[in-house]
């Protein structure tokens, strides 16, 4: 069957998926919790005050399950989500984070993946390896006093890696 | 976004023909579409092989949310205005097998054409009965209803004379977070659909025609609601060909 087409979330769409945007770790433990903090940017480095980005985690098999997280970012373009630092459910991979990006004047999601700075894993990723050398830093969130930075630029010099598969 | 996807075509015997390959979304950039303009990617995207796509995506269960939810003509002082409403459909993949046990959620504006959002300045009233979000888990078989009231057209700054067409956002999930999926359904017949750039964003002509529910006596109830179905298929099941219905 034809699949069903994407259309822009739109701007108005705060009043309808908002109420979902809730997801502490799963885990009831304080060590090993990291912020992902960053900015959603256009093509002019602007904030994006109407944002939506999804966060989602899977699990390893012997994991209860995955982890999903939904934010609506600020009037400068902003979230921050804590989780736990994700495992390699793939030996293959590096730990990350899948994301969706959703905003007015994207008539599909963007998707793109977080990775983080410091891990030996980044090396042999066959993602980040299918990704040009000059581009990889920005699907690598940088370690900050508070976290992990991880700003998604829409477009522009610095344009952060979207996917297809 | 899956590239393209396969479509075995069928000849008149009904035998499997020709493969062609296609693409159903919408390309990112738009001319038409003004804010697409500095928030659409310039750079090719990365094209990931079906081997190391993620397999699963997030479960929500069923207590997600609660059974009211799925009607937004209830939880206000009264009655909302306009023409009440029932859409329904299911929820399937591109291999037509149900999705179940999956989150559903719709948001619209009010009969008059008015989001309940702050920033809408659309000189139209709001309704102080009608918020325009609901949400629903789909049964064993996909399926899914709502029970709400036909959205107004409203006018927009896209460019001289826009109208957006009445349209109900959806956003679903599917088995796999490659299929999650956010779109819009519209209303046969709507004369809006013509020069609607978002719309016609969509250059696959029978991939339009997917974002328009069908007028449904089944579910329209006597002397209370019009029927409209609704039904969604989610993409991103690898390496299966689609087979033209």
């Amino acid at each position: 069957m034809r699949p069903t087409p994407s259309q822009t979330v739109g701007p108005f769409f705060r009043f309808g998926l908002e109420w979902l945007e809730s997801g502490q770790p799963r885990i009831a433990e304080n060590s090993g919790i990291i912020t992902i903090h960053g900015r959603v940017l256009d093509g002019e480095g602007q904030a994006v005050p109407d944002a939506l980005v999804e966060l989602y985690q899977e699990g390893s098999p012997s994991d209860s399950g995955s982890s999903f997280y939904r934010r609506l970012v600020d009037e400068d373009g902003r979230f921050e989500v804590d989780t736990l630092m994700p495992i390699s459910v793939d030996a293959d991979q590096a730990p990350h984070l899948d994301v969706n990006v959703f905003a007015r004047g994207l008539m599909q999601r963007l998707v793109t993946r977080v990775y983080f700075e410091g891990q030996d894993a980044n090396r042999v990723d066959p993602i980040l390896n299918l990704v040009h050398e000059s581009r990889r830093q920005s699907l690598v969130a940088k370690r900050t006093d508070r976290g992990f930075e991880f700003d998604i630029r829409l477009q522009g010099d610095r344009e952060t890696v979207f996917f297809a598969w | 976004m899956k590239v393209q996807y396969e479509v075995v075509e069928t000849d008149v015997q009904g035998h499997s023909s020709a493969k062609r390959f296609y693409q159903v979304d919408p390309e990112y950039n738009s001319e038409d579409y003004r804010s697409s303009r500095l928030r659409s990617p310039k750079q090719s995207l990365v094209v990931i092989p079906d081997r190391l796509v993620s397999r699963t995506g997030p479960v929500f269960g069923n207590n997600m949310v609660s059974r009211d939810e799925r009607d937004l003509t209830l939880g206000h002082g009264g009655d909302p205005l306009g023409e009440r409403i029932n859409v329904s459909g299911r929820l399937l993949d591109s291999a037509g097998r149900p999705i179940a046990n999956q989150l559903v959620e719709i948001w619209q504006a009010n009969a008059s054409g008015r989001y309940i959002h702050a920033l809408d300045q659309h000189p139209a009233p709001l309704d102080p009965n009608f918020t325009g979000a609901g949400r629903t888990v789909t049964g064993l078989d996909g399926s899914y209803s709502f029970v709400t009231i036909k959205p107004g057209a409203y006018p927009w700054r896209n460019h001289q004379n826009a109208w957006r067409p009445a349209h109900i956002h959806f956003s679903v999930f599917g088995n796999r977070f490659v299929e999650r999926l956010v779109t819009q359904m519209y209303f046969p017949g709507d004369p809006l659909m013509d020069k609607d750039p978002i719309f016609q964003s969509i250059r696959d002509e029978r991939a339009r025609l997917r974002l328009i529910s069908k007028f449904d006596w089944d579910t329209t109830e006597p002397e209370w609601a019009l029927g409209y179905r609704f039904d969604i298929v989610l993409g991103g099941h690898l390496g299966t060909p689609v087979e033209e219905e």
